[in-house]
């Protein structure tokens, strides 16, 4: 048993250079991908707020879609589809197209539960004050949705981080693509994917608390615990 | 649309082939899942510290690394341990093991939401603790839970598609090879898609639904 066990250290150390370089490629990739999902998912859900019935639906479907089927099959439609109507797609390019719309699905309900937890009085005071529909978004019902979409939002960050490692199918040279490579390359799994599993809780369990923390600190300041 | 039909025609076996095989890996992941949130989910919720513990550090293991990483060390990791499994048993035990400590957090959180009132009144009747969990507190939890199960059963049919890259034969690995050899890619992982969506929607959704009504009903509450 214990001679199966071979971790080697200096195999270990060999590699970690090169595992750490890759962590920053997956952060970059969880980074863009929640950013461009922040913003998608806006649409989402403020396009099922426009009171025209079509749209609402149209959108609700779509968002329906992308939330139940896997994302590695979006990431390879996204990346082998692109091509045969005739545009090509980087593997980064296309990883965040697919990593930012599958997220951007999930956001929206979040942003719409936060949306919905907004008491309708604040709709129509905004109304009876004749407030312009941007400065009642803005300024009146978007921040008061904040506080009880964050906890939702934090949680979709590290998703997306723990996600990144599907990006690896269509060659992200993110952390497991890395792995993966160092391990074919000496023929030696054991430490490379180990390392990763470490390096995913040593970031993705401190990130959780301090969005945790943060939640409690924006809640705070706006009064609504104390 | 002829041409897609002709597709379908050539390579609709192939595709359901791999149905099955996703069929069978959420089946076996979904009871794995099942067995491991309630063996969890209880612990953490234990008097005791040290299974509260072991509760605590399984489930902060399997939702702070990805079911991408796990998998891969379940598969090419464990044999060097001398543990050699199937690809087919190292992918459900991943999906199954990893959905598990999701579906942990929902026991434990529909336990504590079952008002304390329940909790006095078993108490009151001089009910021994496993029989008011059993007939008391654990239905009622179980009302609370289901739609988030619901929701995880999708995510847990979402996983098993990860399972082609330890190349499982399930529906993602029929696509991946059928856009191999005819390069409808289009075609392909398009469909693939659109049965992934089909079972969620209209399998796993309507039967959670189904199920939570029955459960209403069988509580008393309508």
């Amino acid at each position: 048993m214990f001679e199966m066990f071979d971790w080697k250290w200096s195999f270990a150390f060999e590699v970690l250079p090169r595992m750490l370089w890759a962590t920053l490629n997956t952060l970059m990739a969880a980074g863009i991908g929640y950013a461009i999902a922040l913003f998608i998912g806006l649409f989402f859900a403020l396009g099922q707020r426009t009171g025209f019935k079509p749209i609402t639906f149209i959108i609700r479907e779509v968002v329906e879609f992308i939330r139940s089927t896997p994302l590695v099959v979006q990431i390879f439609f996204i990346f082998y589809v692109g091509p045969q109507v005739g545009i090509r797609l980087s593997p980064w390019t296309s990883g965040m197209a697919a990593i930012g719309l599958h997220y951007a699905s999930y956001l929206s309900e979040v942003y719409r539960s936060g949306l919905d937890s907004v008491p309708r009085g604040q709709w129509e005071a905004c109304r009876a004050l004749n407030l312009s529909k941007a400065r009642t978004y803005f300024r009146i019902i978007i921040p008061q949705a904040l506080p009880a979409s964050l906890p939702g939002m934090g949680n979709y960050l590290v998703g997306i981080f723990k996600d990144t490692p599907m990006l690896m199918v269509i060659g992200v040279a993110e952390l497991m693509h890395t792995a993966n490579a160092l391990g074919s390359t000496y023929y030696r799994y054991l430490e490379p994917y180990t390392i990763v599993g470490v390096i995913f809780l040593l970031i993705s369990i401190p990130t959780a608390f301090g969005l945790r923390r943060f939640e409690g600190y924006i809640a705070r300041i706006y009064g609504m615990k104390k | 649309m002829q041409h897609y039909l002709e597709y379908l025609q050539i390579y609709g076996d192939r595709f359901a082939a791999g149905i099955l095989v996703t069929l069978q890996q959420s089946f076996l992941a979904c009871l794995l899942a099942i067995f491991i949130a309630l063996i969890f989910g209880f612990m953490k919720i234990s008097r005791n510290k040290f299974y509260r513990f072991c509760a605590i550090s399984y489930i902060e293991f399997f939702r702070g690394t990805s079911l991408l990483v796990q998998l891969y060390w379940i598969f090419y990791v464990l044999p060097l341990f001398g543990v050699t499994l199937e690809k087919f048993t190292a992918g459900y035990l991943a999906v199954g093991l990893n959905l598990g400590a999701y579906g942990a957090e929902l026991v434990r959180g529909s336990i504590q939401a079952v008002s304390k009132g329940q909790y006095e009144a078993a108490v009151a009747l001089n009910m021994p603790k496993i029989t008011s969990m059993r007939r008391i507190i654990f239905p009622q939890a179980l009302l609370i839970m289901l739609p988030s199960w619901g929701n995880l059963l999708i995510e847990l049919l979402k996983g098993t598609a990860l399972v082609s890259l330890i190349s499982v034969t399930d529906l993602m690995f029929e696509a991946k090879q059928i856009n191999g050899s005819t390069f409808l890619s289009a075609e392909s992982f398009g469909t693939a898609l659109i049965i992934y969506y089909m079972m969620a929607r209209l399998f796993i959704a309507p039967s959670m639904r189904w199920f939570e009504k029955y459960w209403t009903k069988k509580m008393g509450r309508f």
